[in-house]
């Protein structure tokens, strides 16, 4: 008897572009296995983020498409009203979903659109350089809140976009997840699983928010980066399941 | 029917399976003459959002192989344009209705043709054009709406119907073209997303970050477009074939400026009309042809004066003068004939 830890079909067998201790590798892994597990490969339709993400179709198997920045669910809408069979899910960034995109993905979960969101949250606009991300936290330092965002200055505050979305009627499911600890990891995987089954089952928008490291622009080595997760992030983001049926 | 429900009904014929739209005068009346049928007959009606969403919804079915339409009016379409730009990169096929109003700015509601420009020579950033096809009646307002349809499909391209509130709004007899499917043999849709299964995994994106990527694809558009540009220019002429002189007009513009031409072929005058019916590609070769042997040329549009500039590119030996009012103002064939004695008389 042995233990086998394959790849999964749904993931290419190739090296990505991300940074070391990036959550982005970690997050393509979970979504592979929980549609291996699913058996829906040959049946699943993504739709890639403008951001670090941007080419996530180079490392799943499965069908996908790119959206213009922010425009991901209008997307996903589009496939998903005229190919209700495919299994229809959108991978985005804190900037992408919840700031320049902010009225498609209102409006796709308050249309209760049959679709799955992959939000990413890591507080900044990684691909950019760092900048202030709708979800970066209070006293963050980023390339656009060098002092750190304050909200007395005009910065606002971090936006919990996932509690907003959770109020609405056509939303049947909201998670929050980290994917700083293995436990943590392996409920994430639990959450998406969840989420893609209540899309199967038509039971209206879901959506899985992974708090998400980013050494390099958050300047830490990957461990701190994790710790920083469950130090600060979690503070604002509590993790948890903000929404069932 | 009016024009815009005339669209609506080329759409449904054409088999336009998802149909996203915004509200915006002067072209509500296909939004909601496509929210009834488009369910009665069990297709997707969106009323999207924003024209952001409207556009990308658009995408996305036809993303998935399917004929998607969105409409607007001149600020909606000028929101767009992003996606227009994704819609030329990705290849991905889809028709875009502008059933133009003043500008810029909010501009008025009154009928305009002053997004020539913008629809002529791609409208939203990068390197592409799309096909643009200009109905001058109710009727044609249909049937460019199931040509644009095929042509979408065949050269993998958003194209552009571009219509003004004149046409939208009026109502005429309409002999409906048949509901028969293709004006020509349709490529399969074979990179579309629909499940990888039995096959490799279809990507549509526009993104190519390696070196010579985008250089080779952007030629690879560029060569789509020269065959289009060569075999898709579409115009029509009316008058005697001695005419000296040539009125140039394009949609409802090119109607007033037919009532010009009869009025002073009455008169006496040879004198006949050229109606650019795609305008882009533009009807170079027909225009040649047109302008040969002629004293003068004039060319009337709704606007301060834009495919003026391409009848330009196109006759270099005879003189082009331009006649246009701006802002909601429509020359009249009064207007029309005024001018060109006032011209002639110099």
């Amino acid at each position: 008897m042995s233990t086998q830890y394959l790849r999964p079909s749904s993931l290419r067998h190739r090296e990505t572009h991300y940074c070391p201790g990036c959550g982005h590798g970690i997050l393509h892994r979970i979504v592979s296995e929980v549609i291996d597990e699913l058996d829906i490969r040959r049946t699943t339709a993504a739709v890639a983020p403008v951001g670090c993400a941007v080419v996530a179709y180079n490392y799943w198997n499965f069908d996908c498409s790119e959206a213009a920045h922010g425009r991901a669910l209008a997307v996903a809408t589009g496939i998903k009203r005229v190919s209700p069979d495919l299994c229809v899910f959108t991978y985005q960034g804190d900037g992408d979903l919840a700031s320049i995109g902010l009225a498609e993905t209102v409006h796709a979960a308050n249309r209760g659109e049959r679709l799955t969101c992959i939000f990413v949250n890591n507080a900044c606009y990684g691909m950019t350089g760092g900048q202030m991300a709708p979800t970066s936290l209070i006293g963050q330092k980023t390339a656009t809140t060098p002092c750190g965002r304050t909200p007395d200055t005009g910065e606002g505050w971090p936006l919990k976009i996932s509690d907003l979305l959770a109020q609405l009627p056509g939303v049947c499911f909201v998670a929050r997840c980290a994917l700083s600890s293995p436990k943590e990891i392996q409920d994430t995987a639990r959450q998406i699983k969840t989420a893609f089954q209540h899309q199967l089952d038509k039971r209206g928008f879901s959506l899985v928010e992974v708090l998400s490291p980013c050494p390099t622009i958050w300047q830490k080595n990957p461990v701190e980066a994790m710790a920083w997760i469950d130090t600060e992030m979690k503070k604002v983001f509590p993790p948890g399941i903000l929404k069932t049926p | 029917m009016s024009g815009n429900e005339a669209i609506g009904e080329g759409a449904i014929r054409a088999d336009c399976t998802l149909y996203a739209g915004y509200p915006i005068t002067p072209q509500n009346e296909l939004t909601a003459f496509m929210a009834r049928r488009m369910k009665e007959s069990g297709r997707s009606f969106l009323q999207a959002e924003s024209e952001l969403a409207a556009i990308n919804m658009v995408f996305g079915a036809a993303a998935a192989g399917a004929r998607a339409m969105t409409s607007s009016s001149s600020p909606g379409i000028s929101l767009k344009q992003e996606g227009i730009s994704y819609l030329a990169g990705c290849e991905l096929p889809a028709v875009v209705v502008n059933v133009m109003r003043g500008g810029p700015g909010l501009g008025n509601i009154a009928s305009s043709q002053a997004d020539y420009f913008q629809a002529t020579r791609g409208g939203g950033h990068g390197d592409y054009f799309t096909p643009v096809l200009a109905p001058w009646s109710v009727e044609e307002a249909a049937q460019h709406t199931m040509q644009a349809f095929d042509l979408a499909d065949f050269y993998r391209t958003p194209v552009l119907v571009l219509a003004d509130a004149i046409i939208g709004q009026m109502m005429e007899a309409v002999e409906l073209p048949e509901a028969s499917r293709f004006s020509r043999p349709l490529p399969k849709k074979t990179w579309a997303l629909s499940g990888a299964q039995g096959r490799r995994p279809n990507i549509i994106k526009s993104f190519f970050l390696e070196e010579g990527g985008l250089e080779r694809h952007n030629e690879h558009l560029r060569e789509k477009w020269e065959k289009l540009r060569e075999k898709e220019q579409q115009s029509a002429y009316y008058g005697p074939e001695t005419a000296r002189i040539l009125l140039i007009a394009y949609g409802s513009q090119a109607r007033i400026a037919k009532e010009a031409v009869d009025l002073l072929t009455k008169e006496g005058m040879r004198i006949g009309l050229f109606r650019p019916v795609s305008l882009c590609p533009f009807p170079d070769h027909a225009l040649k042809k047109h302008a040969k042997e002629k004293k003068m040329v004039l060319v009337v549009e709704q606007s301060l004066g834009q495919m003026v500039e391409d009848v330009r590119r196109v006759i270099r030996d005879t003189p082009v003068l331009f006649f246009g009012k701006t802002g909601g103002g429509i020359p009249s064939s009064q207007d029309i004939v005024s001018h060109l004695k006032k011209v002639l008389e110099k």
